[in-house]
């Protein structure tokens, strides 16, 4: 008997040895391979943004006025651009612009959205009417349009173009988030947390929040591609990210455009490192809403 | 013994777009400390509308408290500030709700709701509160409490989870608790269970009990006192043994003849109340049940009978309370 016990124990610890995450991200993966081709190459930009330093051949910022111009080959395999900078350390460094912007841009614009809808949600009425119509208005601007005024106004710079970013973005996560708290505010354990003296910043933050967990994980996930493609459009339109720091957006434009006849890789290489991480975190988005939430579909 | 709660002349309406329901309409009635005291009456009679009346948590902005007094341990209610009310609420006055699948948040633990609810209400630290969380747990009967303060709502099952609502309300101690059907929605024989065990823990804490409920059997068992509402109204109120031995409304003898008993032949047929419940935004001018009466008498349409004492502490709005008989 002692002997079963102890054969029980060992195994036991051997059967629950995968981590939960692990089995949950595996699970994932086999369910939905879209979504995770696109998580791993958010992993790979992620891992050749932190090791940047390590893995980039060439300096981004040195210039070299020999080597201008030079086609993709052995030495630099995405070419030189016109001012002789190796482009595939361009688009590695790149990616730490664009992540740094796409990940503080909908982390700020999905957390303040959710704080407003779930809290527009939960007081109602006039709170809630006046929070709508306000989100109305900023919506009722395109994206671009609306970065571009806020740009206008606090100038260009990293900083301002985060923040241009996730304006205009934080009314659409509230609004989702303000549909799923509306049905939230209406279940009892709203009315039994009322009843427990609970005051309205704990009932907000620490039960209503938790619930909405999910549309605000997927609207982080969607924003990501949204804010990276924004960021870009920003630099390409000279708004943006300054020179000569490394960024995708600025990598298109002047030079790029005035030659792309005679050294269309300054282009296409920058041009493609940005439509495949809004494809992947697009892929991502769109396979979590489905893994989390089957009846959040946004049309 | 002192009263805990005097509830005087309590008008809560509820402005809807076919006009205005006087879904509570002028009641007043009595929880002495540690007693368990029945509201008794069919769905939309405003009993729920009471107790939220009692707690402030009224729908706003159709419903409003149009007027009279809610004095706890002395003070108005109807006079505090939110703040106040808020620091009442859970503390000294606790509720329980009729659904207990949705009652309580599913994305909290087991135990992190609990504290949350002592916290609120007290400085203690984080393991003072797990402490009380888990002889909460144990009070109410839950097997293996330590284990379960890590669950979910959904781990439970709806007795279960009635239970921790139970300890929920406990946590801080109040004084009074208020049960909105809080069996309503279970199985018979967990029902039993649950009256037992709130019983007994409201005797054991000195809590007085408000139990809301359109079970008769309920009544029977486990109040002190009953009062029947009826359309807003309450109608007849007594001691539990006063209404159920002489119902002295033809309402209340209606509801006691719809249950079926022990005592009596099994063939016997029951026998419903006829007519419709009241219409709440066309009540008749005088009294509410008087169409659906079999003891109508004239002055019943003209004027609405008021609540009067037709033996020691047995109260019946009834033009002809005297002369009724089973």
């Amino acid at each position: 008997m002692a002997g079963e016990a102890d054969t029980t124990i060992e195994v036991l610890p051997a059967v629950s040895h995968i981590p939960r995450w692990l089995a949950v991200s595996l699970r994932f993966a086999r369910q939905r391979p879209l979504g995770a081709a696109g998580a791993a190459i958010i992993i790979i930009m992620a891992l050749a943004a932190s090791l940047a330093d390590v893995i980039a051949p060439f300096d981004p910022l040195k210039t070299d006025y020999a080597r201008m111009f030079q086609p993709p080959g052995a030495n630099h395999w995405f070419g030189t651009d016109a001012f002789g900078r190796d482009v595939l350390s361009r688009i590695i460094y790149g990616s730490r612009t664009a992540l740094l912007v796409g990940f503080s841009s909908s982390f700020f614009s999905a957390t303040l959205g959710a704080i407003l809808g779930v809290g527009s949600a939960y007081f109602g009425g006039r709170t809630d009417l006046i929070t709508q119509r306000l989100m109305d208005v900023l919506l009722s601007f395109p994206l671009i349009v609306l970065a571009l005024a806020v740009v206008a106004i606090l100038g260009s710079g990293i900083m301002n173009v985060i923040l241009a970013i996730t304006i205009p973005m934080i009314p659409r996560c509230a609004l989702v988030v303000r549909s799923t708290a509306l049905s939230l505010r209406r279940t009892p354990f709203v009315d039994a947390a009322r009843a427990l003296g609970f005051g309205h910043a704990r009932i907000i933050f620490r039960h209503m929040l938790p619930n909405v967990m999910a549309p605000y994980l997927i609207m982080l996930t969607a924003f990501q591609g949204q804010a990276i493609l924004l960021e870009a459009s920003l630099s390409f339109l000279g708004l943006g990210v300054a020179e000569p720091t490394a960024a995708w957006g600025l990598m298109l434009r002047g030079a790029a455009v005035e030659f792309a006849e005679r050294a269309p890789w300054m282009a296409i290489f920058p041009g493609v490192a940005i439509s495949l991480s809004v494809f992947a975190f697009n892929l991502l988005g769109d396979s979590l809403r489905d893994a989390l939430d089957p009846k959040l579909r946004v049309s | 013994m002192p009263s805990l709660l005097e509830v005087r002349e309590l008008k809560t309406y509820l402005t809807t777009s076919q006009g205005v329901v006087k879904a509570v309409d002028g009641i007043s009635f009595d929880v002495r400390e540690g007693e368990t005291v029945a509201l008794v009456g069919e769905s939309g009679c405003g009993k729920t509308m009471s107790a939220l009346s009692i707690m402030r948590l009224i729908p706003r902005p159709q419903a409003s408290i149009v007027g009279g007094e809610i004095r706890f341990q002395g003070r108005d209610l109807l006079k505090l500030g939110e703040e106040e009310m808020r620091r009442i609420r859970g503390a000294e006055i606790a509720m329980i709700f009729q659904e207990p699948m949705t009652s309580l948040n599913p994305v909290l633990s087991i135990g992190r709701q609990i504290t949350e609810t002592v916290e609120a209400h007290h400085p203690l630290s984080k393991e003072e509160a797990r402490s009380r969380a888990l002889e909460l747990l144990q009070l109410v009967g839950i097997s293996d409490p330590a284990q379960r303060l890590a669950e979910y709502p959904h781990q439970f099952s709806g007795g279960m989870r009635q239970r921790v609502m139970i300890a929920i309300a406990l946590s801080c101690r109040p004084k009074l608790i208020l049960a909105d059907e809080p069996t309503t929605a279970l199985d018979v024989t967990i029902q039993a269970q649950l009256l037992e065990l709130m019983r007994d823990l409201s005797r054991r804490f000195g809590v007085a009990l408000v139990i809301i409920t359109h079970n008769l059997g309920v009544v029977a068992r486990y109040a002190d006192r009953v009062n029947v509402m009826y359309a807003g109204k309450i109608i007849e109120s007594g001691t539990a043994t006063e209404i159920y031995r002489a119902p002295r409304h033809p309402y209340t003898m209606g509801l006691l003849r719809s249950v079926p008993r022990l005592d009596q032949p099994r063939k016997s047929k029951l026998e419903p109340i006829e007519g419709q419940p009241p219409d709440l935004w066309n009540l008749p001018a005088g009294c509410s049940f008087a169409p659906r009466c079999r003891f109508v008498v004239e002055k019943c349409a003209q004027e609405a009978p008021p609540l009067r004492q037709v033996e020691d502490s047995h109260h019946s709005a009834c033009w002809v309370a005297e002369t009724l008989t089973q």
